[in-house]
């Protein structure tokens, strides 16, 4: 079975807070110095569901993502957890689009890269997290979606998926080709290793302009976006930290007196 | 773009009512009809929807839609979508507003995709500019680092979803008048491509973490699995949840479930102790909504102290003995 695996390379989000700074002006994230971009979590949890297919069905991942030409990182990533080719998706024309503009690119790379099974996404991004673009990529090629993906088990024509709802799960089954999805209940990625990781190193990632998907002008870019930021701010939170001191054990009780009316 | 007109809720019916989060919606929904100086409306889908039209006009609504059909019966992506969609083609609403729930976080983006409009998710303000009467929705983003604010000129509906509890319910007043209108467009059921074939209840061992009152939860610092079990003996007398931080889980001493933060779950308990962990921009997403945040931490720069109320600067594996022991003295005093 053929999957595409659509991944994006955004600001780590394990760095302290401190670390993160916006410019109201220019309502963008300023990129801290010296911390590397890293693969949306939930864009690794689709790669590994497709490596679990794989193993299983045997087939071939192929990962795009939108991005600077920096976003190849992503898809050596990729291609060393499992994936078998890749492609960044680079143009000027596309900064700063909205979910639609993202869809609209990533349908036409899915309509040059062919013959799919299936379209795997995260659920949504770890930084704008605007959560719509799997469903509304779905939509533009006229496939069916199913979101929020814990399992994934594909049969001849079509694929069971166990999704995620707020008071358990429900396994929903649709024909292929589908979009699914994928959330981190699926399970840990693999640490990529050895020869995999190798290879990907030393792979040649290929750039795909708006010209080569055949991408129309009037569907990208900030100008066609269907939403704008108009305001980004960072909440300030001011909380005072009553530091408790003394020997660890009596810090220990003073602070179980104070927490006293909580418990 | 002039001819959408009114705000739209698309209603959710739980347990045969109206779902609280939709009597949410209906109060912010009512304002923001009321500063457009246009009407509110609810679409209904079930099988039944006997009476509820009547509820949500008490609510607020000055229309109920009502899509009574046996296979809406139960949330099915597709055949809402369709529902919904076709509807909105000839309603032309100008606000659609839908819950942060199951059914609102997969309808409304697909929805959007077919109708083109414009959609901000998980909202936590929503108001109409007086001045040009767009929608602006303030939601979220960078896991809760940052709020953004997002405005609309011409792509319409206008979509947002909200978070249950994040807006104060609509106020009943069984004086109010209204309508109900039953959807007169049958449901297409061959464009039902996707069939829901089981639904698996979880089976919760001891409190949820998602509802639990106290929470404690343990990172990096703790070293391993067998030192982060003793998080629980602590968890057990406080009738609480353990949480853990990505770390903590990715390394396999708690299971993914147990994972606090913005790809784990988000918690709001009374009492948060995170013991053993720095307070990295993504966990930090998921605990802000406890009352009390208490941190113990050998490292007293760790920015778990900037957001805890309650901080000790020590060695976790000195100061939870003596504070476990004296928990459970209290409880059992």
């Amino acid at each position: 079975m053929n999957i595409i695996v659509c991944v994006k390379q955004v600001l780590d989000p394990e760095i302290p807070p401190a670390k993160f700074k916006i410019d109201p002006e220019t309502k963008q994230v300023v990129p801290p110095p010296g911390v590397p971009p890293v693969i949306s979590v939930y864009d690794e949890r689709a790669l590994e569901a497709a490596c679990r297919l794989k193993d299983k069905n045997k087939g071939k991942i192929t990962a795009i993502s939108i991005g600077s030409e920096k976003a190849a990182d992503v898809i050596k990533h990729a291609i060393a957890m499992g994936a078998d080719d890749g492609f960044v998706l680079s143009d000027p024309a596309f900064e700063d689009q909205d979910s639609f503009g993202t869809a609209y690119v990533l349908s036409k790379a899915v309509q040059k890269i062919g013959a799919h099974d299936l379209i795997l996404c995260g659920r949504q991004a770890a930084d704008w997290g605007a959560g719509q673009v799997g469903s509304i990529l779905a939509e533009m090629l006229g496939i069916p979606v199913v979101t929020l993906a814990c399992d994934i088990e594909a049969t001849e024509a079509s694929v069971k998926v166990k999704r995620i709802v707020s008071d358990g799960f429900e396994v929903v089954e649709a024909p292929m080709p589908s979009l699914v999805t994928v959330s981190s209940e699926i399970g840990l990625p693999r640490l990529p290793a050895g020869m995999r990781l190798m290879m990907a190193r030393k792979k040649v990632v290929p750039v795909w302009k708006a010209d080569d998907i055949g991408a129309e002008a009037s569907y990208l870019g900030k100008t066609n976006a269907h939403a704008e930021v108009t305001g980004l701010t960072v909440p300030m939170r001011k909380t005072e930290c009553e530091i408790i001191s003394g020997s660890p054990g009596d810090a220990a009780l003073a602070l179980a007196s104070k927490l006293a009316n909580l418990i | 773009m002039d001819n959408y007109k009114g705000v739209l809720i698309c209603g959710e019916i739980a347990g045969g009512q109206l779902a609280p989060i939709t009597i949410e919606l209906l109060g912010v929904g009512r304002k923001l009809a009321d500063d457009l100086g246009e009407e509110l409306s609810v679409l209904l889908m079930g099988g039944s929807t006997a009476g509820l039209g009547q509820e949500a006009i008490a609510y607020g609504a000055d229309n109920v839609f009502v899509a009574e059909d046996g296979l809406l019966n139960d949330y099915n992506s597709d055949a809402y979508t369709q529902v919904v969609a076709s509807f909105c083609k000839k309603a032309l609403p100008s606000v659609m507003l839908f819950g942060h729930t199951d059914m609102g976080c997969d309808l409304s983006p697909r929805l959007n995709g077919r109708l083109g409009g414009a959609l901000a998710m998980e909202c936590s303000a929503l108001s109409i500019d007086p001045a040009t009467k767009f929608l602006a929705a303030t939601r979220p983003v960078f896991g809760g680092n940052a709020y953004a604010t997002m405005v609309s000129k011409s792509a319409r509906p206008q979509m947002a979803t909200v978070r249950a509890k994040t807006v104060p319910p609509a106020e009943r007043n069984d004086s109010r008048q209204g309508k109900v209108i039953p959807v007169e467009d049958k449901l297409d059921p061959s464009a039902i491509k996707v069939k829901v074939v089981d639904r698996i209840k979880e089976e919760v061992t001891g409190v949820k973490l998602e509802d639990a009152e106290v929470v404690i939860a343990g990172g990096r610092g703790l070293g391993n699995a067998q030192e982060f079990a003793k998080l629980r003996e602590l968890a057990d007398i406080l009738g609480g949840a353990v949480g853990a931080t990505r770390v903590a889980c990715d390394e396999g001493w708690a299971p993914a479930t147990l994972q606090v933060g913005q790809s784990g779950k988000v918690v709001s308990p009374k009492l948060y102790i995170a013991v053993g962990l720095s307070g990295a921009m993504a966990h930090i997403a998921g605990c802000l909504g406890a009352k009390c945040i208490v941190a113990i931490n050998k490292d007293s720069e760790a920015n778990i102290f900037n957001v805890a109320h309650f901080g000790i600067v020590g060695d976790w594996k000195e100061v939870l003995p003596s504070l476990t022991a004296k928990f459970k003295e209290m409880k059992a005093g």
